[in-house]
């Protein structure tokens, strides 16, 4: 990207690259508005939107009643109708209560309307645990969403990725989810001032390594860096894979990453069965059988809701060792 | 209906032992050593102490994220709530649920909730298997004036009407969700206007006032027993923290004049007025409440922080009925 060249590097916690892109959005299209519950005076719960109600003002930064339907319905209707909606609902937990206005209107006017109309509307949301916000606050439900044809889903894991996730998602003529995670709220990273979009679609390689891939989504690309650093100890040279989005998925990073390396492990904070890792690990066995050495490892939570005592959601969440352990154990070292 | 001298006491106790509890909870949270968040029921206490009195056990209740208070005033235990709050296995919820999920089903406490207004549609279901059972016990559900707004609440209040279920709808009208007030989230200052939508009676009560909110909640609870369908009680409270924990995200949205008008009804030293003006209690005796009161709460605290952790292999149990 030479925009980045140019510019000095700058440091920027998550939580204010989510301010700055959501900012730029707003710059950026007239026809752009943020409306969620408490997004506008208190910039939410989360902060993230802090100084945006000064900024843009009550008519693009919008206090709305507890009513998620309501929210991406208004998303739906002000979408179809010339307006490029954000709309944040709080905590990702609280989709089902939007879930018919997400599944049935969202993701499918565009294609039931043999395509006569475009929704660009961006779905804010924040997913995650481990800060013991129990079983209703605390999800990541994101194959709920990537298995509605119609969605985008992505799960920025950096600030700059964050911030350029949510530009392109407002750039995008599509529906698009850009799902936050809490618990990366004070991680710092490289952002570029001006704005920029990262390409939705495409993955991210974290780390190359010759023996194994890991493909770890959301906050688990870090885990899977510093797994990455215990397992060098080794001699294991991993190569970590961020797919970013996981609708449309990245496929191809993947598997030529797995071609060279041989074995691959997917990690994810959702539960394990029927998460994203099970498409990911069939999509390398159906593409790139003759080239694995070994099964494709899978790590998630187990099968439970999360739970809300600190030593239980630590049991519950995969977690570095867990996945250097993984991975050893797929190599057949322990 | 007699206001007694024993129902006095039952109020006064009540509202006592919700904001004792509420207190230290609060505090243990603000210094770390309580994890999670906590909605706390700081001066909304008359409103739960007002309708709980009325109910026995077999009556059930559906509680918000603002749920600590509904359990203490229907019979909760301090230990286990506190053991809860702490994440300790011997807490009401083994540890797994916390502050947004403490539940007593035998006490008929249906859980607090983390989904704002899940509880209305839940009690509905109390309410027609009061019914289906033959039975006289009421379901009540309580939540806020924002939950007001979500349509689950809309659907359980006609589905209630229109089957004449045995379900009292209180809202604890605090005039606010979060940190948005009442009049910039609906275009009605009464959420009583909308029970006549729905086909049943509206009734408001002071929510600041323990004998007032009894009174109303008497009324419709009755109603209800007697098969004469649900209503819609709501009590114009007002919250002393802040949304989550005592100071929250240090956010100014309320003033502080504000604040001082409610603190000045506050609904504690109001019925403990009561209480000395028609010679029910001394000073000295409502010292003595309190007192014991405090004193079963440091022991519950110390009873949570030396009560064990729950093992991490405990975390897939529970998830389904294996006999
Ligand atoms: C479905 C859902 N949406 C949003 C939230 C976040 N949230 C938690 S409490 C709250 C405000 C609730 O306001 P109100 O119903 O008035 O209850 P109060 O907090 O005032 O007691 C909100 C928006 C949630 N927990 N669930
Ligand atoms: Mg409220």
């Amino acid at each position: 990207m030479t925009a980045e060249a140019t510019t000095e590097a700058r440091q920027l916690p998550y939580i204010l690259a989510i301010t700055e892109g959501v900012r730029q959005s707003l710059q950026e299209y007239d026809t752009s508005f943020l409306a969620g519950e408490d997004v506008g005076l208190a910039g939410s719960v989360f902060r993230i939107y802090k100084g945006l109600y000064a900024e843009f003002g009550p008519e693009r930064v919008i206090d709305s009643p507890i009513s998620e339907a309501g929210l991406i319905g208004l998303g739906v209707g002000a979408g179809a109708t010339g307006l490029r909606p954000m709309i944040d609902i709080m905590f990702s937990d609280f989709i089902g209560e939007c879930m018919d206005e997400i599944a049935n209107q969202l993701a499918k006017t565009r294609y039931m309307f043999g395509g006569k109309t475009t929704l660009p509307v961006t779905v804010l949301t924040m997913g995650g645990g481990g800060i013991n916000l129990a079983a209703q606050h605390s999800q990541s439900l994101e194959a709920w969403l990537c298995h509605i044809p119609g969605l985008k889903v992505m799960m920025p894991a950096t600030p700059h990725d964050v911030k350029g996730a949510i530009i392109a998602a407002n750039r995008d003529e599509n529906p698009v989810f850009v799902i936050m995670n809490k618990a990366s709220l004070g991680i710092t990273g490289e952002v570029p001032e001006e704005p920029y979009a990262v390409n939705i679609g495409e993955a991210i390689v974290r780390r190359e390594g010759s023996n194994f891939t890991i493909v770890a989504i959301g906050r688990m690309m870090h885990e899977a860096m510093t797994a990455a650093e215990i397992l060098e100890k080794d001699g294991i040279d991993v190569e970590v894979i961020d797919p970013l989005t996981l609708q449309p998925l990245d496929t191809e990073t993947i598997l030529t990453s797995v071609r060279k390396t041989h074995r691959a492990l997917v990690v994810h904070e959702a539960v394990r069965f029927g998460g994203i890792g099970a498409e990911i690990a069939a999509q390398i066995q159906e593409n790139a059988f003759d080239d694995l050495d070994a099964p494709v490892g899978r790590i998630g939570a187990p099968f439970s809701p999360v739970p809300f005592s600190p030593p239980l959601e630590q049991a519950y969440l995969p977690n570095a060792q867990k996945i250097a352990d993984g991975v050893k154990d797929l190599i057949g070292l322990d | 209906m007699e206001l007694t001298k024993d129902i006095l006491l039952d109020l006064h106790r009540r509202m006592v032992r919700i904001r004792h509890f509420e207190d230290e909870a609060g505090k243990l949270s603000e210094s770390g050593q309580m994890p999670g968040a906590l909605h706390l029921y700081v001066g909304e206490e008359a409103v739960a102490a007002g309708v709980m009195v009325h109910l026995s056990d077999e009556d059930q209740i559906t509680s918000t994220h603002r749920g600590h208070g509904h359990l203490v005033a229907k019979g909760g235990d301090f230990k286990q709530m506190y053991a809860e709050l702490y994440g300790r296995s011997t807490g009401y919820n083994k540890g797994k649920g916390g502050s947004m999920h403490i539940a007593n089903v035998d006490a008929g406490m249906l859980g607090a909730n983390g989904i704002v207004a899940a509880g209305p549609p839940i009690a509905v279901g109390a309410g027609f298997s009061n019914k289906y059972r033959g039975t006289k016990n009421v379901a009540v559900p309580f939540f806020g004036d924002g939950a007001t707004n979500e349509g689950s609440f809309h659907e359980a209040a006609n589905m209630a009407a229109v089957w004449k279920l045995p379900v009292v709808f209180v809202c604890e009208n605090n005039g606010y969700g979060e940190f948005t007030p009442q009049a910039e989230h609906q275009a009605i200052k009464d959420i009583t206007d909308r029970a006549a939508g729905y086909g049943m009676p509206g009734i408001q009560a002071d929510g600041m006032d323990a004998i007032a909110v009894w009174e109303a909640a008497g009324e419709a609870i009755e109603r209800a027993r007697n098969g004469e369908g649900p209503t819609l009680l709501e009590c114009k409270t007002y919250r002393y923290y802040d949304h989550v924990g005592r100071s929250g995200i240090g956010l100014e949205y309320r003033s502080d004049e504000e604040l001082d008008e409610y603190r000045k009804e506050d609904p504690i030293p109001k019925i403990e007025k009561h209480l000395i003006d028609n010679n029910v209690l001394t000073a000295d005796e409502i010292q003595a409440v309190h007192d014991g009161i405090l004193a079963e709460i440091a022991e519950a605290i110390k009873f949570a922080e030396n009560s064990p952790l729950p093992d991490p292999s405990t975390v897939t149990e529970d998830v389904y009925y294996t006999g």
